[in-house]
């Protein structure tokens, strides 16, 4: 079985001018069930490494392969059907529809998902009682707190029942008691063997992901113990 | 989760109900500004729908109104031929004296009645055998002969008493009827006691009274004589010209029929004048109404075209997160403008029903203030949201376009 992320010499340059190599020579195996952060100081290449993960943008040189399909290869709308039902998406600004109400705004994961229409609200539903807001089904995004709203985002991300979770900076716009509150829902997903990869720049945050691994200047290094 | 792909990767979809589904969602979210962004549309086609019925309605109810009269007449005289023959002379023999028995067997005529002016000469009318040397009792009236038709085929109204009927034209009875001005000189109020009057020394007996005709006026200061009295008595040589009324639309094929009718050998030497066709004199009013207007309903579409295209444009701006959160979630460039130009097509045929609506119903209201009856093309109701959604195409397709362009990775990064 191959591992769910396999990047091998992977780049990623940004024309000029002026160049900028935001990823040089990257080197990443994401195992079925593995916990990963990546930390880094702003600039340091994260966002670009976390965009590539998710095929919102194509590597300048290397090989990404996702489930052990090369990517480079397929065509936007093949990658686009991977975002749909492979890859779920944590934002830090959450980007919730405020007009809808939480079941509706985690139904739209399954709006551009091939076969994404079968039992489309009792998932969704089931999603969100898994993260704990089986009471809120109806209600609006705009009446939750931070850290409900940030929930119903990793619902959203859930639905699909995704290879992996990216999620970038979940607790940026969070205080610490709803931060420690949406981590320990990270935990508990990662226990219930979900592949996740947080991108963080909090310590506390990363300090709960089962590896570390740091980008600095567009070089991505594994910290302590783990392989890169 | 998901171990090995065996197959090929599926492309994202996004289905018709799907699409739907987003579109309505997107239009409902924000009702009130839904409405305003639609407003100018709105506007516009109901301008437009409003100005096109109103001009049907108007040219409609000029033609039914003025030249109703004129829609159902057909006039046959002789035709004028100078110098050829007859010279200036009445061509007197031209139209036969049983003309009315002729055209009322052709079907579509509904009434037909022969006139002549009869000269009398000196002769006076008066209205009693005396002659009063202090005040004037004589009178210079015209008289006109008549064949019984004449009057329906004029569309006379009878004051009191009755017209002259086939008896009385066959036997040739001294029998007259009045015009009002002709009764009002000659002192005849009423006819029941059948008062007499004389034309030089012929003595006629007045047997009614007109009130009013809608053709020929001259009837009214006249006195109406049969025309074979008038042969016999007052030396009328020819038909001067035949009054015929027809059922609505038959005019021009009398005006084609009834020389052949009356003059089988020579109809040539008759002219029969209907009326100009309605729907060239409606065309004529709709096209002068039409262009103002039209123009300003065109004005005011161009405007909410432009509406549309800036609300759409700002709202654009405004999901800039949504969108990146759709291409995160699977959605393809091709899948945003689709959403996008959907909404404002939507917005777009929406704005042409309501205005559709708004413009019937004030055609409708107008009509009812005139007391008018609302004439709509029953393909303009129909056009009409299309007209608005081809709006909403031509103002969606640069915010669509701008949506789809939109990059998700900046999209997404902004905040919530």
């Amino acid at each position: 079985m191959s591992p769910v992320v396999e990047l091998d010499g992977v780049g990623r340059v940004f024309p000029g001018p002026p160049e900028v190599e935001a990823l040089r020579d990257a080197d990443l195996v994401v195992e079925t069930g593995d916990y990963l952060a990546l930390v880094g100081p702003s600039g340091s290449g994260k966002s670009t490494l976390l965009h590539l993960l998710g095929l919102l943008d194509r590597p300048t040189s290397g090989t990404y392969r996702l489930n052990g399909i090369d990517t480079g290869v397929l065509s936007e709308p093949e990658r686009a059907g991977l975002r749909a039902s492979e890859i779920g998406f944590v934002f830090q600004a959450f980007h919730l529809l405020g007009q809808r109400s939480n079941v509706e705004n985690v139904m739209l994961a399954d709006v551009y998902r091939p076969g994404g229409r079968r039992r489309r609200r009792q998932r969704a539903i089931e999603a969100l009682e898994s993260v704990g807001l089986g009471h809120r089904l109806e209600g609006n995004p705009t009446t939750l707190s931070g850290g409900e709203r940030q929930r119903v985002a990793v619902a959203r991300a859930l639905v699909s029942e995704p290879s992996i979770v990216l999620a970038d900076e979940p607790t940026g716009n969070l205080d610490s008691r709803t931060s420690a509150a949406v981590m320990e829902l990270f935990d508990e997903l990662h226990g219930r063997g979900l592949t996740i990869v947080v991108i963080t720049h909090d310590d506390d945050v990363a300090g709960r992901a089962r590896r570390r691994m740091r980008i600095q200047d567009g070089n991505l290094t594994a910290i302590g113990a783990g392989a890169a | 989760m998901a171990g090995d792909l065996g197959g090929p990767v599926s492309r994202s979809v996004f289905s018709w109900r799907d699409l739907g589904g987003e579109v309505a969602l997107a239009l409902t979210a924000r009702p009130a500004r839904t409405l305003l962004t639609a407003l100018g549309t709105i506007l516009g086609v109901a301008a437009l729908v409003a100005t096109i019925g109103l001009a049907r309605t108007a040219g409609n109810q000029i033609v039914t109104r003025v030249s109703e009269l004129e829609a159902t007449e057909v006039v046959v005289s002789p035709e004028r031929r100078g110098g050829f023959g007859g010279g200036n002379r009445n061509t007197g023999s031209a139209i036969p004296w049983d003309a009315e028995s002729r055209l009322t067997r052709l079907n579509g005529v509904v009434a037909a009645g022969t006139r002549t002016s009869v000269n009398v000469g000196e002769r006076l009318a008066r209205s009693v055998p005396v002659i009063d040397p202090l005040g004037q009792t004589e009178y210079q009236i015209p008289v006109i002969a008549a064949s019984p038709g004449l009057f329906e085929a004029a569309r006379a109204q009878l004051l009191t008493g009755r017209t002259f009927d086939g008896g009385h034209s066959e036997r040739g009875d001294p029998v007259a009827v009045l015009g009002p001005a002709a009764a009002q000189r000659l002192n005849v109020v009423r006819v029941d006691n059948t008062p007499s009057i004389f034309i030089g020394e012929e003595p006629l007996a007045v047997i009614g009274i007109l009130a009013d005709t809608a053709r020929q006026p001259d009837l009214l200061s006249a006195i109406i004589i049969p025309d074979s009295l008038a042969r016999a008595r007052f030396g009328a040589e020819g038909v001067e010209e035949v009054q015929i009324e027809v059922a609505p639309g038959a005019a021009p094929l009398i005006a084609a029929q009834a020389p052949v009718a009356l003059a089988p050998n020579t109809p040539e030497l008759l002219r029969a004048a209907a009326p100009p066709e309605p729907e060239r004199l409606q065309r004529g009013v709709e096209s002068d109404l039409n262009s103002l207007f039209l123009v300003l309903g065109g004005i005011s579409l161009i405007v909410g075209a432009i509406g549309i295209a800036n609300v759409t444009l700002v709202s654009v701006l405004e999901r800039t997160g949504e969108i990146g959160l759709r291409r995160a979630l699977g959605a393809r460039r091709s899948h945003i403008a689709a959403q996008f130009l959907t909404e404002s097509v939507a917005l777009g045929a929406f704005a042409g029903i309501l205005g559709a609506s708004a413009g019937v119903l004030s055609v409708v209201a107008v009509s009812a203030s005139r007391q008018w009856s609302p004439v709509l093309d029953p393909w303009l109701p129909l056009v009409a949201p299309a007209l608005g959604a081809v709006i909403g195409l031509v103002a969606g397709t640069y915010p669509a376009w701008k949506a789809a362009s939109t990059e998700p990775i900046a999209a997404l990064r902004g905040s919530a």
